[in-house]
């Protein structure tokens, strides 16, 4: 509500979204957003409201993945998704990243940087509530120490975010239970509340900043009521009621109290060690960094990519690795992600986007496991747990 | 430092010189000229051409302009950083990490405990301390090498030891019929009798177990965990707390480390593969 009493808020329709998409590209964004790919929802650069997953609905449990249809009467919701194994961490941090290069000259060694620019700016579309979170735990720890990542910052620094509040949840989400959602409050320029039954298909939009409202007040469609306002609220609400598991409250005093705990040998018996669970988690930040060397032996290149704890080399020391069991290694990722994160960079890790529940080829669900350690050590051993 | 902390600086290896088997230190001068400051227990991430980075700490005098880092041949990049000729270009980030608490030492007497190459970042606190010598106690240096071939320094800790008030005691694992100084672990050389236990400072730097009995040793001794420092290792990528690798619970070696208070580490060291 603005001060002289009207109201911000509007409603759009497809069309809407599809001006929405065209403003963006007008002011020189690049729009990614969800479409389907190889049976599953990816964020990949879109053009058209018509990329987007429309009547697409994924169903979610831990180990298991698959997309189907949904139709409300005629209407196909465009967000009836929540999230997959993509990520935005894809455009932010991405997987490789070229650091520098570097030249042998008769005067030594010549670096050139290679910097991040000559990217377009980009608007993400989409972006969920638990993702906003994720942005905000990652720009703790790559844009906000000492040490900033610059091509983190730079990209960053230049999204415009239209974000989604969730109208259902997942099968493997527990945002709620980490307060990192479904209601998306901040750290986003437009929100969207899909509205779908059997006459209409609409959008609730919001602004939460300046640059966002300018978009806003162009949009084709009306003022939003007070009363699809209040119906918007109460659906996001009916989701956070509706979450698939939820994280115990006290995860992070339970981790640190379980380094030695004999449930540690249990769930690495169940690990594959793949890493799956860090690829798709939009906070891990690990990476690891490489020499591309040329073949005539001049020039050289320094890539960084996404690595994982869950590799044996990637504690490797002169002589061997320092966590050289896989219960060693399924430790560092749990209690890194819910006990020692905290203490490094004053948040959680963890969004509670569920993404590692649902893409762990073997379903372990980290909620679970916090549950299972909480189970005091005698217990677990009487148990043969 | 450059602007972008990711970016190597080009220096030029003006020194190789051969210390022990497969462990060379490389004299270093910036290819743009000027000094490199560093405080004692910091590293840096040197870089060798289509090779790659490895963290190293320093090991020369911080009062010096050239840079000195001593190296030993344990992988591919360390090994052909070892190979390195005067004239050669190398690749240097930092320095990185926390030092050795020479402030907090002044006034105090000074432990130092070795084990093998953990000597090299502690050679820096040598050469501070005696360039302020009077400032400090009594310093004790406990080295223990496998081997009297094996002991980094040798003659200019013998020498450091007759003329410049430094108490240097030095064990070996396995002796030589030629040698006839201790043998034995560094533990052993240590006694009540060399430092007021209740105003001292230890600085340990080497393998982890070692590092621990030595903490236990002072401990019995009348040191607290509170005054005993050490210097930590563990994979490096970036040295700046953004590649994850170096986390020892809820600390980033490069961030917060290498050096730590023993009693920040301890509860750490005693979890198995943390």
């Amino acid at each position: 509500m603005q001060a002289d009493g009207s109201n911000p808020a509007r409603v759009i329709f497809k069309e809407g979204l599809q001006v929405l998409l065209d403003r963006l590209k007008a002011a020189g964004y690049q729009v990614i957003g969800p479409t389907v790919r190889e049976g599953a929802i990816v964020y990949r650069p879109i053009d058209t409201v018509a990329a987007l997953p429309a009547g697409i609905v994924d169903e979610q449990a831990p180990g298991r993945y698959r997309l189907g249809e949904i139709r409300v009467g005629e209407q196909r919701p465009l967000f009836a998704h929540v999230v997959g194994p993509d990520s935005w961490k894809r455009w932010l941090h991405p997987p490789q990243q070229l650091m520098w290069r570097a030249e042998r000259k008769k005067r030594g060694i010549v670096f050139v940087s290679a910097s991040a620019g000559g990217q377009p700016p980009r608007a993400l579309l989409g972006v969920r509530a638990c993702e906003i979170a994720a942005m905000r735990i990652q720009d703790r720890v790559l844009a906000e120490g000492e040490w900033p990542d610059a091509g983190y910052r730079e990209r960053r620094k230049g999204v415009f975010i239209v974000a989604v509040n969730c109208g259902r949840a997942g099968g493997s989400c527990f945002c709620a239970s980490m307060g990192m959602g479904p209601e998306v409050t901040e750290g986003f320029d437009l929100a969207l509340t899909e509205q779908v039954d059997a006459e209409s298909h609409r959008f609730v939009v919001t602004a939460g900043s300046p640059s966002g409202q300018r978009f806003l007040d162009v949009l084709p469609g009306q003022p939003a009521s007070e009363e699809a306002l209040r119906r918007a609220r109460e659906q996001t609400a009916k989701t956070a009621a509706h979450m698939g598991r939820e994280m115990p409250a006290d995860a992070g005093s339970v981790l640190r109290a379980s380094l030695d705990h004999p449930h540690w040998e249990a769930v690495a018996g169940r690990c594959l060690h793949c890493g799956n669970c860090t690829m798709v988690c939009p906070t891990c930040f690990c990476t690891s960094m490489e020499e591309r060397t040329a073949l005539d032996g001049k020039g050289t290149e320094r890539w960084r990519q996404w690595d994982s704890c869950f590799n044996a080399s990637f504690s490797y020391l002169h002589g061997g690795p320092i966590r050289n069991s896989g219960a060693a290694r399924y430790r560092q990722w749990l209690t890194h992600k819910l006990a020692h994160w905290e203490a490094q960079f004053g948040t959680a890790g963890c969004s509670g986007c569920g993404r590692c529940v649902t893409w762990c080829p073997v379903g372990i669900d980290i909620t679970e496991e916090v549950r299972a350690l909480g189970t005091p050590q005698e217990t677990m051993r009487h148990d043969g747990g | 430092m450059t602007a972008d902390p990711m970016i190597p600086m080009p220096f030029r290896v003006v020194r190789q010189r051969h210390e022990l088997r497969n462990v060379v230190t490389l004299t270093l001068e910036p290819e743009a000229g000027g000094r490199f400051s560093f405080q004692p227990g910091q590293f840096n991430m040197l870089y060798h051409f289509g090779m790659g980075e490895v963290p190293i700490s320093v090991s020369g005098d911080p009062a010096k302009r050239r840079l000195r880092h001593t190296i030993r041949s344990v992988g591919a990049v360390t090994h052909a950083l070892t190979r390195l000729r005067k004239g050669d270009g190398v690749g240097v980030r930092g320095p990185f990490g926390a030092p050795w608490p020479l402030a907090e030492a002044e006034g105090r007497d000074v432990v130092l405990a070795a084990g093998g190459l953990g000597m090299a970042p502690l050679r820096p606190v040598l050469y501070a301390v005696m360039a302020r010598r009077e400032r400090y106690g009594r310093v004790t240096l406990y080295y223990g090498a496998r081997s009297p071939a094996d002991i980094l320094y040798r003659k200019q800790l013998e020498r450091w030891g007759k003329r410049r008030g430094i108490d240097v005691r030095i064990t070996v694992d396995k002796a030589t019929p030629a040698w006839r100084g201790h043998v034995g672990v560094v533990t052993r050389l240590m006694s009540r009798e060399h430092f007021a236990a209740g105003n001292t400072i230890a600085m340990l730097c080497g393998p982890e177990v070692m590092m621990r009995f030595s903490a236990q040793t002072l401990n019995r001794l009348g040191v607290s965990d509170g005054r005993i420092y050490l210097s930590m290792e563990r994979n490096m990528q970036c040295g700046i707390g953004l590649c994850g690798h170096c986390q020892l619970g809820p600390t980033f070696i490069c961030r917060d480390g290498p050096v730590y208070r023993l009693d920040e580490v301890l509860p750490l060291m005693k979890v198995r593969g943390l």
